[in-house]
């Protein structure tokens, strides 16, 4: 099994508790550029010590928003790229049908394979849907815009006798002939994420890392809904363990209390994560509009909220409101001791089919430097091992 | 994505679209198009217009339970669009009157085509960008919360607010293909076309240009302008009206189309 450490590179002094939105609509005002550079570099400076302990590497994007500084995925991975010597640097992900220049993924893309040597996993992702309008991308016809993009930058890393020129529906390029080609032979390994069975089928069918995140017990249907499609593309082999990835919190303490206290920092990203005004939570088209109806139905313009459920699908809350315990029950947090973080990870591992990647959020909201490299190094020396003999066994097993 | 809706209802094939289509009436030809909150045949307008005109008021391609071909992706398809229908349907001497997003396409239209027009009227008009890139002419309904959007676009906020409770499944489902089609169309630039203004010359038919005096949408100077650049265009305030006046006051808003067909 392959850990990855994970941060959203948050901005935790202008979490206000009466902010409407920490997301496209909090004035930069509120960013002393002194405070954001002490950040950065501070969780660069974990990342590094990830790299060390033998932990991977994962890294997102948002925009306008204190919940995630990194407005670029490629950005924080291009410093990763010459930084970290061992860990693969995943990118989770680039949201293609947000860029208008997907041959520039492509090319930055490559840069950072080629300066990691080899180092990349490429995450190609739809998206939030608060951030359809800070990226001004149209809504409507976003996942079509999502695979005319990944075509086109799969094409430019594999053509190697080009130019060649592409005129689809979306992108029109007259010349495309990317310098540097990636390292890796034919391309980066292609992940996705997803939280539904529609498109983890998709994913499926192409054969690519799924990533669910913070999905809980639902992770199962999703990674089920995965293999069929899987199978439906005709493979007669079932779908190997490293084509499922889980993103949960993970809180280590020398003894239960001290998981306990960092859980209750880490989870303050679940509390914040989902503060964006009315207008930005559900866009048109960004949802099928009958989907759109019934969620409107029931909660009016609020949108959606993520709702938790115990192994046994009994309802927990949602996640915004819940405490540390109901988000262990609902597999979102692993807290706690070496022991008990074990145990906690193996115990939803078997309940939702195993999974080859897990991607921890060893930092998130306001856990502090001190706490993130206690509890990211017991996690690496304590429990990483034992999980990957785990792993190895179930891998044997199947 | 645009699913389609259920519908026991019949639609009508024009020019390979099914879409849904009112007609009412006797008398001269008066197409109505919708603006982007959609019309029914509830609607008092309707029954209004059809007293003194054969009304012919068609949901846009995607909105309603209208079908949206994949390729139609921009107002000038909508506007393509019924150009062929009007030539399906052998429409002729059309009074086309376009409402908001609706006086877009009619705008559209009349551009490319007066052939089978003999009157314009435009109210409450979107389509056209006077103001400077740092000024917004028409409100961004995609980034400002809906009851602020019904404060603006009614005189009477009561009119327009609607209870996400006791709303009917197809009623929801109908409201939410109205905003993803807008979407579609008027995402960005947003609710114009840069071309348009500059086009408007050449519109040689009688037109009316009607704004309700308490639009806060687009602003009854937007529509002053709009009427400008249109030769011989009249422009009228619909008094106690926002940026609904068929909804609002469809006995005035009728009265007025009426007045001005059989002046000009």
């Amino acid at each position: 099994m392959k850990v990855y450490s994970f941060s959203e590179q948050s901005y935790p002094d202008a979490w206000f508790d009466d902010a409407e939105s920490l997301r496209v609509s909090l004035p930069n005002q509120h960013c002393d550029p002194e405070i954001a550079s002490r950040l950065y570099n501070r969780y660069l400076d974990e990342w590094m010590l990830a790299d060390e302990l033998g932990l991977n590497i994962i890294v997102n994007e948002h925009h306008a928003t204190a919940t995630c500084m990194s407005a670029s995925v490629h950005l924080t991975l291009a410093i990763l790229a010459r930084q970290t010597k061992r860990a693969r640097l995943l990118g989770l992900g680039t949201p293609i049908a947000n860029r208008n220049d997907p041959l520039r993924v492509a090319e930055e893309m490559s840069i950072i394979d080629v300066i990691s040597r080899g180092r990349l996993e490429m995450g190609f992702i739809k998206g939030v849907p608060y951030e359809i309008v800070p990226a001004n991308a149209k809504p409507v016809h976003v996942m079509d815009r999502f695979w005319e993009a990944h075509d086109l930058i799969l094409k430019a890393m594999t053509t190697h006798d080009g130019p060649f020129s592409w005129e689809g529906e979306h992108f029109q390029y007259r010349s495309v002939n990317i310098w540097p080609r990636p390292y890796q032979q034919p391309h980066p390994p292609v992940w996705s994420s997803s939280s539904s069975p529609g498109s983890s089928r998709a994913l499926g069918g192409r054969g690519y890392v799924i990533a669910t995140v913070m999905t809980g017990y639902r992770a199962k249907a999703v990674f089920d809904e995965y293999r069929n499609g899987w199978k439906n593309a005709g493979r007669s082999q079932r779908a190997p363990l490293d084509r499922f990835a889980y993103m949960g919190f993970v809180a280590v303490g020398k003894s239960e209390a001290e998981g306990l206290r960092r859980a209750e920092l880490v989870k303050s990203y679940l509390q914040t994560n989902t503060l964006v005004a009315e207008p930005y939570k559900n866009p048109p088209g960004f949802m099928a509009a009958s989907d759109a109806a019934k969620l409107y139905q029931r909660v009016g313009w609020r949108g959606p909220s993520h709702q938790m459920t115990t192994k046994d699908g009994k309802p927990l809350g949602s996640a915004a409101q819940g405490s540390v315990a109901d988000t262990i029950a609902g597999g979102l947090m692993f807290a706690g001791t070496p022991d008990q973080v074990y145990d906690q990870v193996v115990d939803f591992y078997q309940a939702v089919g195993g999974f080859g990647h897990f991607l921890m959020m060893s930092q998130a909201g306001q856990m502090g430097h001190e706490d993130t490299v206690d509890s990211m190094t017991l996690f690496a020396r304590e429990v990483m091992p034992r999980l990957q003999d785990f792993h190895s066994a179930a891998q044997l097993a199947a | 994505m645009l699913d389609r809706i259920d519908t026991a209802n019949s639609l009508t094939e024009i020019a390979g679209v099914r879409i849904e289509l009112i007609k009412r009436g006797t008398g001269r030809p008066l197409l109505l198009l919708h603006p982007a909150i959609g019309i029914k045949s509830t609607d008092r307008v309707i029954e209004e217009l059809a007293r003194s005109f054969t009304l012919i008021a068609p949901s846009h391609p995607g909105f309603g339970r209208s079908e949206l071909p994949r390729a139609m992706t921009t107002v000038d398809d909508l506007a393509y669009f019924y150009l062929d229908l009007m030539e399906a349907l052998d429409l002729r001497e059309v009074v086309l009157a376009g409402l908001s997003f609706g006086g877009w396409i009619a705008a559209e239209i009349a551009i490319k085509s007066t052939e089978r027009l003999s009157h314009l009227v435009l109210a409450d008009a979107v389509g056209i960008k006077l103001g400077g890139r740092e000024q917004r002419d028409i409100v961004d309904i995609f980034t400002t919360r809906q009851s602020e959007v019904d404060r603006l676009a009614y005189h009477d906020p009561t009119i327009g607010a609607v209870d996400h409770a006791t709303i009917s499944d197809e009623d929801a489902h109908i409201l939410f293909r109205n905003r993803e089609a807008t979407a579609l169309f008027a995402w960005s630039p947003y609710m114009y076309d840069p071309k348009l203004a500059g086009r408007l010359h050449r519109i040689r038919v009688p037109t009316l240009v009607l704004w309700g005096a308490s639009d806060h949408i687009v602003s009854p100077d937007y529509g002053r302008a709009y009427s400008a650049l249109i030769g011989g265009a009249q422009f009228e305030l619909i008094e106690d009206a926002g940026h609904y006046p068929h909804i609002e006051r469809p006995d005035l808003f009728t009265r007025k189309i009426v007045e001005f067909v059989s002046r000009s």
